[in-house]
């Protein structure tokens, strides 16, 4: 199905892929990422509250909902510009379970090591799995038949699993997350799953430390260091050593403990990023004050970071999938907000600037560099390099010569020296 | 010459991806409940039934059907009788922000 909405990216790019309340906004800028250009709306119309590019094979999934019709999941192989019929999508409950399918809240790529897997979660909660690049879905049983489910209350957003964290080094391991019934994770490749919520408090109930009840926002995992999780709960902010088996509060520092999103450094599995939001009641930046905050040392210390970013009237919510990172050195950190804003940061947080105003409400964001991250146009070899090349061109006596060919460079950085390399065709990389 | 007795069917904007995109579908069908007419519709275009239907075999929430110019909430839903060469059109409601 041709969308003349969303126009081919090139390599060297980076995308943004915004998921809204009324459709899908693909945001693309040069790899210094400084201005940044607006498509869309895909699937105009349609809440996109979940997408993921596949980094193994470049594949793009965006999971539309309609009102009306239902939800789909659709998939890319040219980054937007065309789409798989929706009349081939299936993804729905068992007719056993008597459930019919609300809403796709997470769709997450399997590891490496299991090629053309992707994982959904859903609402009511539960694990999708498909085997074949997303043709075909099949519900997790193992998951489903939880002697905890019929238990599970849902928090404000519904029962939902929004969260799937695939272990990189084992196989057999996953943990995942569902607003309100807490942290579960299976070791047997989702036969069974144990409730992983110890230490992880459930303030709203009489027993704040139940086995499973907690209202779990996010958790994030550095591939370098699979068993250290880190996790933003309603109201709580926690880190795990031992892949859940236990969590310690890490919220020092920070103006309130309570938020949705939070993401994981592309490089450093000490760097996490959230944005803190004042109460469950108000559910908006503290002060009016648009801040992220930044831990460098594993959530022993957390620092503002608000250097572009709005400090007053500035009342703002980021939601649980709509903060992002980039695998570029130094690091692209993204997020958008419920009132229609971008926000990006080209050096790992230290600098914002609003990418966007007016998009729709934001859902979920996620980045991808077009090409191979590691031969992009920035960092210092990068830096270096361009220097090296202005100097070249600076030099009196081969000005004449080499003026229109550095003049070219200078304004296609991200593909001056692309005919030199033998690269693979397309390949798309990304981190969220 | 006699009126062709086919039954239509016509579909919103938002279904027709789901029927080869087409904005009509039509068929010779003898009177039957709207349940049997609805079978029907499936086998000519299966994608339908899953926009139109959840899988637990409800109505989704915003869909309205009528047959000529009658809800099918209010003339019997599944067993409503569609006469020969009846017009059925399905509706997303007015709803949402």
């Amino acid at each position: 199905m041709p969308n003349d909405r969303i126009p081919k990216l090139a390599r060297g790019q980076v995308a943004l892929f915004v998921g809204t309340a009324k459709g899908m906004f693909v945001l693309r800028s040069r790899a210094d990422r400084k201005s940044w250009s607006v498509a869309g709306p895909a699937f105009a119309g349609e809440q996109v509250a979940a997408l993921a590019l596949d980094p193994r094979d470049g594949r793009l999934y965006v999971a539309s909902q309609s009102w009306h019709w239902g939800t789909t999941i659709r998939t890319s192989d040219d980054l937007g510009v065309s789409w798989s019929d929706p009349a081939s999508s299936v993804l729905k409950f068992p007719e056993d379970t008597g459930l019919a399918m609300q809403q796709v809240w997470q769709i997450q790529p399997g590891r490496a090591s299991e090629p053309g897997v992707v994982y959904a979660g859903v609402a009511p909660a539960a694990l999708f799995r498909s085997a074949d690049r997303g043709a075909s879905w099949e519900m997790v049983r193992g998951l489903h038949d939880h002697p905890h489910r019929e238990r599970w209350m849902p928090g404000f957003g519904g029962l939902c699993l929004h969260t799937i964290v695939p272990d990189p080094s084992r196989s057999e391991r996953m943990t995942v997350a569902i607003s309100a019934a807490g942290v579960y994770r299976t070791d047997d490749g989702g036969a069974t799953w144990q409730a992983r919520n110890t230490g992880v408090r459930a303030q709203f109930l009489p027993d704040p430390h139940p086995e499973f009840g907690q209202c779990v926002h996010k958790i994030v995992q550095h591939p370098r260091r699979p068993d250290t999780l880190f996790l933003q709960n309603h109201w709580g902010l926690y880190r795990s050593d031992d892949g859940g088996d236990s969590w310690r509060d890490i919220a020092r520092g920070v103006p309130s403990d309570f938020g949705f999103c939070m993401a994981i450094h592309p490089h450093d599995p000490d760097v996490v990023y959230i944005v803190p939001l004042e109460s469950d009641g108000y559910r908006c930046t503290p002060e009016g004050r648009l801040r992220v905050y930044r831990t460098r040392d594993g959530g022993e210390k957390w620092e503002a970071l608000g250097e572009g970013l709005p400090q007053a009237n500035a009342h703002e919510t980021v939601l649980r999938d709509a903060m992002c990172t980039d695998a570029l050195n130094p690091a692209g950190i993204y997020f958008g907000t419920r009132s229609g804003k971008v926000y990006a940061s080209a050096d790992g947080g230290a600098h914002w600037q609003c990418a966007v105003d007016g998009l729709p409400q934001v859902l979920c964001v996620r980045a991808a560099y077009i090409g191979d991250p590691a031969r992009a146009a920035v960092g210092p070899a990068a830096r270096a390099a361009r220097t090296a090349r202005t100097a070249r061109a600076a030099k009196p006596a081969s000005r004449a010569k080499r003026a229109p060919a550095a003049k070219k460079r200078a304004t296609a950085p991200a593909r001056g020296k692309a005919p030199a390399r033998k690269r693979a065709p397309k390949r798309a990389a990304s981190r969220s | 010459m006699e009126r062709s007795a086919k039954l239509r069917v016509f579909l919103p904007q938002g279904l027709r991806p789901f029927a080869g995109g087409a904005a009509t579908v039509e068929w010779e069908q003898p009177e039957a409940p709207l349940s049997e007419v609805l079978t029907a519709l499936w086998e000519r275009h299966p994608a339908l039934r899953d926009r139109i239907f959840s899988e637990d075999g409800r109505w989704r929430p915003h869909v309205r059907v009528f047959v000529g110019s009658e809800d099918v909430r209010w003339t019997g839903d599944l067993a409503t009788r569609v006469p020969e060469g009846a017009e059925i059109t399905i509706v997303p409601a007015v709803s949402g922000g």
